[in-house]
């Protein structure tokens, strides 16, 4: 079953025919994704790589049945690209633009609460099913369809979870990339509900960093739910135990400013919740299979 | 980006934010002319760096003197302090063991203190909106209030349709303990700090203290004010304000060169794609008993050009002792990476052992150009491969 998408996700493309969207959606269709359009203003009515182009999102996803928008807008146009979506409905929008302002964010998130929009990003790699439906800027080829869902903040230590999943022949059901901005649309604990409820999905990985909470919330809300029958071994990381104090680490939200979000403090909420962490960034495959044999 | 006190307090008091008279000054006599156009009968010194604790700092070539503020009676004793302070090393709690060099002194006017309180303005990732924290504990910082005394900070977020209203700071006001004419003077405060907030897109203000004077009125005694580095597209005038002189140097270079990088005290560069990984890629590193030199990410662009750049700004640390390469190929390609790597070891003639990892987009190409350069270049074939490789040339190199 996977989550978020799958073989029927019709995908459109905002920034369509720039660099980056044109790429993608090339790899995209060629891993065999369902791409039915996109967007860029100024050129509706053209046909490009043969798709359909449009002027607007809503105009887009009429004519086209899309139910999922990949951004690839600048980031000065990113947030107005997001709220476009928004009022249009499309029910999945991924954004994987890097280096909109933390204060356009506020207003998308704004704009989310009571829409019927699932925003996925921004500053992430997307999201894929394997064999079904890759939406993002990540190498499809090293991806194999199974029984591990991954999410995570950081796209290419997503990369390295999935290529140790597929060498311990075990495989992903969904990889969600859920962005390294400080203020992005869906959150660890989002995610992990929608694992926990699929089917197809037999473990978990996940990937934090330092900065913010929302690993320790994540592992509360793991401590919470994950028992009985749907219980699933769930392995974590987090990246930035050797990062000083106060310095941003390449992510916007990646800069330890409390105290209680270093990697020290994340790794023990997650073993205080039965999360079994891996030390090593290496070793995301190996904790695994450990944690599947029990 | 981060500004001076006197510049955050020159933009602030455009937006009808309450601060103190004051002026920069850049020689001891500049100084005992700026107070001399002050009132007086007190004036404040203040050394300005990217730095706080700069009152309890001290000098590090007069460890048992005053501090990096100082309170003065006259133009001449504002000259002398000055004097003490321009071209001299300011050691805080947050500038390091390094300090940093004092090149100019903000002379503000006294100022008649009843009360010291915090205020800070950020956006806060919990609710994901601006919030206003406030505190009685005024001149501590606000990590130490939040771990001994979290029930003396006040916060209220603010919806970004509806923007501040008043009663958001009489919240606060109240909450403070403020009165009478105290309460619509904050409320004027903070209204107008958070217009600023939201017109200049700042990562985070920090007025610390804000204080209540004698005549009720609320006043900034200090403003530290951060922009978001990635809204700076829109507004080119401030970039004006950069101190490239608060930097470290490797890290400005990276900088103009559109890099990632953070200088570390280790002896293994790093250059790797994506946040995530470089910071995985040092952690690994220590893991295997060694210590990253910087975290740098070269991005998703990656170019041959970019590529070089990095090794060059790697290189110039003299503590690098080994070089890791760790490259998952998303966005990236990896024989455009190999390409830069064969370019940037002959350019620049590398003179430390240097692993390689590559992996994803395009890797056989990458791979193949790497070995087909003859460069004395170690592969290696996984994350765990490549920090066993680098740690072990350093330990053989020593």
């Amino acid at each position: 079953m996977a989550i978020l998408v799958d073989e029927n996700t019709r995908v459109m493309t905002q920034g369509f025919t720039g660099a980056q969207g044109t790429f993608h959606a090339e790899q995209g269709i060629a891993y065999g994704s369902k791409y039915v359009g996109g967007v860029t203003p100024g050129k509706g009515g053209t046909t490009h790589i043969g798709l359909p182009v449009f002027d607007t999102v809503a105009d887009c996803a009429a004519k086209t049945g899309a139910d999922a928008s990949v951004i690839y807008v600048p980031p000065p146009f990113a947030a107005d690209a997001i709220l476009e979506a928004i009022d249009a409905g499309i029910p999945l929008v991924i954004c994987i633009t890097e280096g909109i302002p933390v204060l356009d964010m506020v207003r998308v998130k704004r704009a989310l609460s009571g829409s019927s929009t699932r925003l996925i990003g921004p500053n992430c790699p997307g999201v894929i099913t394997p064999d079904a439906c890759k939406i993002g800027i990540m190498p499809g080829h090293i991806h194999r369809r199974g029984s591990v869902g991954i999410v995570s903040r950081s796209g290419t230590l997503t990369y390295e979870a999935v290529a140790q999943t597929t060498a311990a022949g075990l495989g992903q059901s969904t990889c969600v990339g859920i962005g390294g901005d400080p203020v992005k649309g869906t959150d660890f604990v989002e995610v992990l509900e929608m694992f926990l409820a699929d089917d197809e999905t037999k473990s978990i990985v996940m990937i934090g960093e330092i900065g913010g909470q929302s690993e320790i919330e994540a592992a509360e809300f793991l401590g919470r739910e994950n028992k009985g029958a749907r219980a699933k071994p769930v392995v974590g990381f987090i990246a930035g135990a050797t990062a000083p104090p106060g310095r941003r680490m390449g992510h916007a939200g990646a800069v330890i400013s409390g105290g209680k979000d270093t990697a020290a403090a994340k790794m023990e909420a997650m073993r205080s919740a039965g999360i079994h962490v891996a030390e090593s960034p290496a070793a995301l495959g190996s904790t695994m299979v450990k944690a599947l044999k029990g | 980006m981060n500004i001076h006190e006197y510049q955050a307090k020159e933009l602030l008091r455009r937006y009808g934010v309450a601060v103190l008279d004051g002026h920069v000054a850049w020689t001891p006599e500049e100084a005992a002319a700026a107070a001399a156009k002050l009132p007086g009968p007190v004036y404040v010194v203040k050394s300005q760096i990217h730095a706080g604790g700069r009152g309890a700092g001290r000098f590090q070539d007069d460890p048992q003197g005053k501090g990096g503020v100082r309170v003065v009676k006259s133009a001449e004793e504002a000259k002398a302090a000055a004097a003490a302070m321009i071209g001299h090393t300011l050691v805080t709690k947050q500038t390091g063991p390094q300090g940093k060099l004092v090149s100019r002194v903000y002379v503000e006017a006294g100022c008649d203190i009843r009360r010291e309180l915090y205020l800070g303005l950020l956006v806060d990732r919990a609710t994901s909106r601006l919030t206003i924290m406030a505190s009685t504990e005024g001149g501590m910082e606000i990590e130490e209030v939040a771990e001994h005394h979290p029930e003396k900070i006040l916060k209220v977020a603010v919806d970004p349709a509806s923007g501040i209203s008043g009663f958001h700071a009489r919240k606060l006001a109240f909450g403070l303990g403020l009165e009478g004419k105290q309460v619509a003077s904050f409320t004027k405060f903070v209204t107008a700090l958070y217009k600023a907030v939201q017109d200049l897109d700042c990562a985070i203000v920090e007025i610390n203290p804000l204080v209540v004077t004698g005549a009720g009125e609320i006043v900034a005694l200090d403003a530290k004010v951060a922009f978001d580095d990635n809204a700076l597209f829109r507004h080119k005038d401030l970039e004006a304000l950069r101190d490239d002189s608060e930097m470290d140097p490797k890290e400005l270079d990276a900088v103009r060169n559109d890099l990632n990088y953070v200088a570390l005290d280790g002896e293994i560069g790093c250059m790797v794609n994506g946040a995530g990984l470089a910071m995985a890629t040092m952690d690994i590193i220590k893991l295997y008993g060694s210590s990253p030199a910087n975290f740098l990410d070269v991005g998703g662009t990656a170019t041959a050009e970019r590529v070089t750049e990095a090794f060059r700004i790697i290189t110039s640390d003299a503590n690098v002792k080994a070089i890791l390469v760790n490259i998952f190929g998303g966005i990236a390609k990896c024989d455009m990476i190999a390409s830069g790597i064969v370019a940037a070891s002959k350019n620049l003639s590398l003179s430390v052992p240097l692993v390689v990892r590559l992996e994803g987009t395009n890797v056989e190409r990458g791979k193949q150009i790497l070995a087909e350069s003859g460069l004395a270049i170690i592969p290696a074939d996984n994350l765990a491969d490549a920090a066993e490789k680098v740690v072990n040339a350093v330990k053989k190199a020593a």
